[in-house]
């Protein structure tokens, strides 16, 4: 394939004092539906996301976005390239409502210095949370204040935060994390339908979800990629048995 | 989808059964808080000892207004709002009586001027957060502070600003006494009711939604893809308008600048009005305003230590009611 790829990450590395996080990653993602990075705990996934999330400025290395360069631009800015992602611990507005969430999500995209026009005097804006809100199946909750959901919802009302910037790469992460196996399976299938119309990329620690579910998984072991390819290539591979071994068995 | 009607409770949203209309029955009266406002004001002077009583309460009300908006609402603790008030004051005191600006056009200035002190503060102090926050503004603040100390020959030094006595205003041709203190009263009240006014609108807007939205949760707010250093920013600048307006005012009504305007203790003074009345209120401002005054004014009558009496009130309210006066009301109004 010519065409540039989706994202581009270049040798990148990130370092914590005297701690090296990530050892010069270097990865091409074409638009795709789900690629998984996987790693035990500790194996940099989280300051991977990070840094492709803007949340953290590598290093060293250099990340491309739809072939434009967006290393060490300010955070907020991702977004609005078209990068959104959720967080590992839960991350939502818990004083607001469900709707005004989403909706104030919505609103960074459209009306960020609008200091005059009342805020529900921009129908987009609600309907667009309103179809966040539906596509993650918390239609029933928008009037909820956020702090009172139960905890797989508030992991849903974060992706549909998320969501409601219309991205075209959505960075999950951990998205199942503290969910027991019934929400861990509706948030499988919410990723499912997600993936339909966008690319994601998800941090996984639990190695079964990811298997059924991605079409790329990437492991990560001390803050060095040891393994990518898809999730047969992945089990099937030896240094990745030997990292994996004892914790969690591979074959699943 | 139908379009939702006009509400002004931050992050509710009405009740399809019940459009928030007069003749569905029910009304809130979120949508009726700036006339519901003005009434109340109104009509203070008639309640309180004294007129002047009423002035003070009425200043110092739109000085927490204005500081409810940055710590109330976008959640930061600003200790240096003390120099946007008397800038604003001493702008006033300076223009009329040094240049000859006539009394509207003074009042303009002073609150633009104010405008710029809270830009170039807000510019210094919005990268740092937290306790370092409430520092650098409290040190910018002193710099105010000493810079007009120094400056005597501008400020009038230690002694305060006089000379700049507004006697009459005219008012579309009518001529009012200034000096009258119910006009005057009533002439503090239009402006603070414009301030109401622009505040309320404010708060309802896309961007009030977005201030909360960092008060609640300032990374998640920067993920979402707001720079929030500049809502900050500009939340600042807002806030600082409105003090400053306050501040000129004040000039107005003492027809004398106190260097002690500058002094921490104003900056101290709006945290614990704002506090008592309720930050992220409304009305708190005002109702924290005239708490404040009103104890001054009984205690220090029996006894002159009274502020031991009101830092004892404020201790027992940031324990007991730390939603204020009027937060715990509303609070208690919203409860099924």
């Amino acid at each position: 394939m010519s065409e540039a790829p989706f994202l581009e990450v270049e040798d990148v590395w990130r370092r914590f004092g005297g701690f090296v996080a990530l050892e010069g990653i270097t990865a091409r993602f074409s638009r795709s539906r789900v690629t998984a990075i996987i790693g035990p705990n500790g194996a940099g996934k989280s300051t991977f996301f990070n840094v492709l999330s803007g949340a953290l400025v590598p290093s060293q290395g250099r990340i491309r976005f739809k072939s434009a360069d967006v290393t060490g631009l300010p955070q907020h800015r991702f977004l609005h390239l078209g990068i959104a992602r959720s967080h590992q611990i839960t991350n939502i507005f818990p004083q607001l409502t469900v709707h005004e969430n989403v909706r104030v999500g919505a609103q960074a995209l459209h009306a960020r210095y609008d200091l005059w026009t009342h805020r529900q005097r921009r129908p987009l804006l609600a309907d667009k949370a309103d179809a966040a809100l539906a596509a993650v199946g918390l239609q029933d909750r928008r009037r909820r204040t956020a702090k009172l959901l139960s905890h797989g919802e508030q992991r849903a009302l974060e992706v549909a935060i998320a969501l409601v910037a219309e991205p075209e790469l959505l960075l999950l992460d951990e998205p199942t994390a503290g969910m027991g196996p019934d929400e861990t399976k509706q948030m499988v299938h919410l990723i499912e339908r997600l993936a339909i119309d966008r690319s994601i990329l998800l941090v996984e620690h639990k190695m079964k979800m990811v298997l059924g579910l991605s079409d790329r998984i990437l492991v990560l072991h001390h803050g060095k990629l040891i393994a990518d390819g898809s999730p047969q290539q992945v089990q099937a591979d030896a240094e990745v048995r030997r990292v994996y071994l004892g914790g969690c068995d591979v074959r699943a | 989808m139908t379009r939702w009607p006009r509400l002004s409770a931050p992050g509710t949203l009405p009740d399809p059964a019940r459009p928030g209309s007069l003749a569905g029955g029910s009304i809130r009266l979120s949508d009726w808080r700036v006339p519901l406002s003005i009434v109340a004001l109104c009509a203070l002077p008639w309640l309180l000892p004294s007129k002047a009583l009423a002035v003070n309460v009425l200043v110092y009300g739109l000085f927490a207004l204005g500081y409810n908006l940055l710590f109330g609402y976008t959640g930061l603790l600003s200790f240096g709002h003390a120099a946007l008030f008397g800038a604003g004051a001493y702008l006033t005191g300076i223009s009329i009586g040094q240049f000859g600006v006539p009394w509207f056009a003074a009042l303009t200035l002073a609150t633009a001027g104010a405008g710029v002190l809270a830009f170039a503060m807000g510019v210094l102090s919005i990268r740092t957060r937290g306790i370092y926050f409430s520092m650098v503004t409290l040190a910018l603040a002193q710099l105010v502070y000493y810079t007009a100390l120094q400056a005597s020959s501008w400020t009038g030094g230690e002694n305060g600003l006089r000379g700049f006595t507004v006697s009459t205003i005219n008012l579309f041709g009518a001529r009012i006494n200034f000096l009258d203190p119910v006009n005057k009263y009533y002439v503090i009240l239009a402006f603070a009711a414009c301030a109401l006014w622009f505040v309320s609108r404010v708060l309802n807007s896309c961007f009030g939604a977005t201030i909360e939205a960092i008060r609640e949760n300032e990374a998640r707010a920067r993920a979402c893809g707001y720079d929030v250093g500049r809502i900050k920013l500009l939340s600042f600048v807002l806030s600082g308008l409105v003090a400053g307006l306050a501040g000129a005012l004040s000039a107005l009504h003492l027809t004398i600048v106190p260097l002690d305007i500058l002094h921490y203790q104003t900056s101290g003074l709006v945290v614990m009005m704002t506090l008592l009345g309720g930050a992220g209120s409304f009305f708190g401002p005002f109702i924290g305003a005239l708490a404040f005054l009103l104890m001054e004014d009984v205690f220090s009558l029996w006894t002159s230590h009274w502020q031991l009496v009101v830092g004892a009130i404020f201790i027992l309210f940031v324990l007991f009611l730390p939603q204020g006066i009027w937060g715990t009301l509303i609070a208690l109004r919203k409860r099924p």
